[in-house]
């Protein structure tokens, strides 16, 4: 049986994008939490910031917010499996004749479609907090948001796998989501942390993908482009691999 | 007749850590015919189900559907039937057209045949003009219909339908069963369906009664009742215990008693209760003479009645989940 299945794929992410499109609130919500960091908190801790070079607190965690916008698109929209699940709808794909391994592809560029249409949305804010970017730098963006997305997608689908009810979402936003971020050098520069937070950080996979976001957005970046890019292909080609994986094994 | 096989299950057994929920099942169903799987929560129904339509893996045994092998040949098996599941498995986000749609999609109906088959399904199960609107605003009883239209948009040679008319209101109940008959007429189409309802259970040409697993009778459904020969009895006394211990001394009728009723078989009831009531020695309270059901040949088989069990715990949270969800996304 081929693993590719062109229509399965097409099904279940155009269905994907048309319940985004169709609630609103997800969308208007999923926008205020960068917002409110990029504004409120940017702006507050402004002043306590001791700057790189000429770049201030607001601008220094705009890349980070790009990031985090990513971060939870992509993970909140694979986990919609447990909501499908828990509503039925997965057993009306399962049951279908097409291979698994392509409703994971379908989801998983679901996922990166909507990050990338949010992450674009707060890229647009950029004006606003004095971020300039350049045109050449779009499209690499874009690439980058994209296979960051691919690859949360991915862990989002192992959690989704592996959890029998949505009872734990609030332990996956405690336990994942949150550390994924707080941990991946969004919020504050890498030189000078404690030593086992430093370890914290250089073994977060994110960490390379908001390294590359702050390249391309403000010039500069702790890690080479080139180590970067690689990091973050090797990384979604794995949690892809484990969520075909695990979403195959899974008894549903 | 000349019957073709549709459904072929042989020695067909189902293992959950320890629990046999599925044992050793055997029987074949014929193209065209209506079969029913009748049998109490848990008698192992749906895991039947599931492991005819390829979701369950059997742990031993074999099976075949629309002559395809359905531990080998899933994706054969899976283009020949069509589901009905127990539970709701509509996309309540999207419309009636949409779930329509997807299934056309991912079940590679001709494309050229699409719209007019979505067209067709939603006019017979009369969804027409709700098609553009949300699931979610549907009934249960529309949404019912109209999962039964979307599992018959790639034509399937068997239709599966696992308690198909659960908590649906009697009216609507009748609706659905015109269709499905009319169905089987037209099309030839062979229909095996769980119930735990018995007067869902007369639409079937066969039935099989089903308890712990395993098949205990498997006739039409005349054939069943007219194992019980004359008229069915219900009376309710004032000392129930006692009035079955007198009615099995003094007639030598076999009855089955509980604290609300007692239950018995005699050839001719409406002469046989002005008789009982004058010399029994405990008050009858009420009477009621009728005809055997299915209900009370499984009562008769198996010794215990079929109810309709309450709503499970994973039932209820899933309901209570269901509202939350609404605010939450």
């Amino acid at each position: 049986m081929a693993m590719i299945d062109v229509n399965c794929i097409y099904m279940v992410w155009l269905r994907d994008l048309i319940r985004y499109f169709r609630e609103k609130s997800q969308l208007y919500g999923s926008l205020t939490r960068p917002v409110l960091w990029l504004f409120i908190l940017g702006l507050g801790l402004r002043g306590g910031y001791r700057g790189i070079g000429n770049v201030n607190y607001t601008q220094f965690i705009f890349p980070g917010i790009v990031a985090m916008t990513s971060i939870f698109t992509s993970i909140q929209s694979a986990i919609s499996i447990i909501w499908d699940r828990e509503f039925g709808f997965l057993k009306e794909i399962l049951v279908a004749p097409v291979p698994r391994t392509s409703i994971v592809i379908g989801k998983g560029l679901a996922g990166t479609t909507l990050s990338l249409i949010q992450g674009c949305i707060i890229l647009l804010l950029a004006p606003l907090v004095k971020v300039r970017l350049s045109a050449v730098n779009i499209f690499p963006l874009i690439l980058v948001i994209a296979l960051m997305s691919f690859a949360l997608t991915g862990i989002g689908i192992v959690i989704a796998a592996k959890m029998t009810s949505f009872q734990g979402f609030g332990t996956i936003m405690n336990f994942v989501i949150m550390p994924l971020w707080f941990l991946s050098g969004a919020l504050y520069p890498l030189q000078g942390l404690p030593w086992w937070l430093n370890l914290l950080v250089r073994v977060n996979p994110l960490t390379y993908g908001v390294d590359m976001v702050r390249r391309l957005v403000l010039g500069f970046s702790y890690y080479s482009p080139g180590f970067n890019i690689a990091f973050l292909i090797c990384f979604s080609s794995l949690t892809t691999a484990a969520a075909v994986y695990f979403f195959n094994r899974g008894e549903y | 007749m000349n019957q073709e096989i549709v459904i072929k299950v042989e020695e067909l057994s189902k293992d959950f850590k320890g629990f046999t929920a599925v044992d050793g099942l055997s029987f074949s169903v014929a193209r065209g015919e209506i079969f029913g799987f009748l049998g109490p929560n848990g008698a192992g129904k749906t895991t039947t189900v599931r492991m005819l339509c390829t979701l369950t893996r059997p742990s031993s045994g074999r099976a075949q559907v629309a002559g395809w092998d359905v531990i080998t040949e899933h994706n054969q098996v899976r283009r020949s039937i069509g589901i009905i599941f127990q539970d709701p498995s509509l996309d309540d986000r999207l419309t009636a057209r949409e779930n329509l749609r997807f299934h056309a999609l991912v079940y590679k109906v001709p494309k050229s045949e699409v719209r007019e088959r979505i067209n067709q399904a939603l006019e017979w199960m009369e969804l027409t003009n709700r098609a553009d609107d949300l699931v979610r605003n549907f009934s249960g009883g529309m949404k019912r219909r109209l999962e039964i239209a979307r599992s018959l948009l790639h034509r399937p040679e068997v239709l599966f339908l696992d308690e198909p008319t659960l908590g649906l209101d009697p009216q609507t109940r009748m609706r659905i069963w015109d269709r499905l008959l009319q169905l089987r007429h037209e099309n030839r189409m062979t229909l095996f369906l769980t119930t735990h309802y018995m007067d869902e259970a007369e639409y079937c040409d066969r039935i099989a009664i089903i308890d712990h697993g395993k098949i205990i009778a498997l006739d039409t459904p005349g054939n069943l009742k007219s194992q019980l020969r004359g008229d069915r009895v219900v009376i309710l006394t004032v000392d129930n215990r006692q009035a079955a211990l007198e009615i099995k001394e003094r007639y030598g009728i076999e009855v089955s008693w509980t604290p609300e009723k007692i239950q018995f078989q005699v050839a001719d009831g409406a002469l046989f209760v002005p008789k009982l009531v004058k010399e029994l020695s405990v008050p009858v309270l009420s009477v009621v003479v009728r005809q055997p059901t299915l209900d009370d040949v499984f009562l008769k088989i198996t010794g215990r009645e079929i109810r309709d069990s309450e709503a499970s715990e994973r039932e209820k949270l899933k309901s209570r989940l269901q509202r939350m969800g609404r605010g939450w996304r």
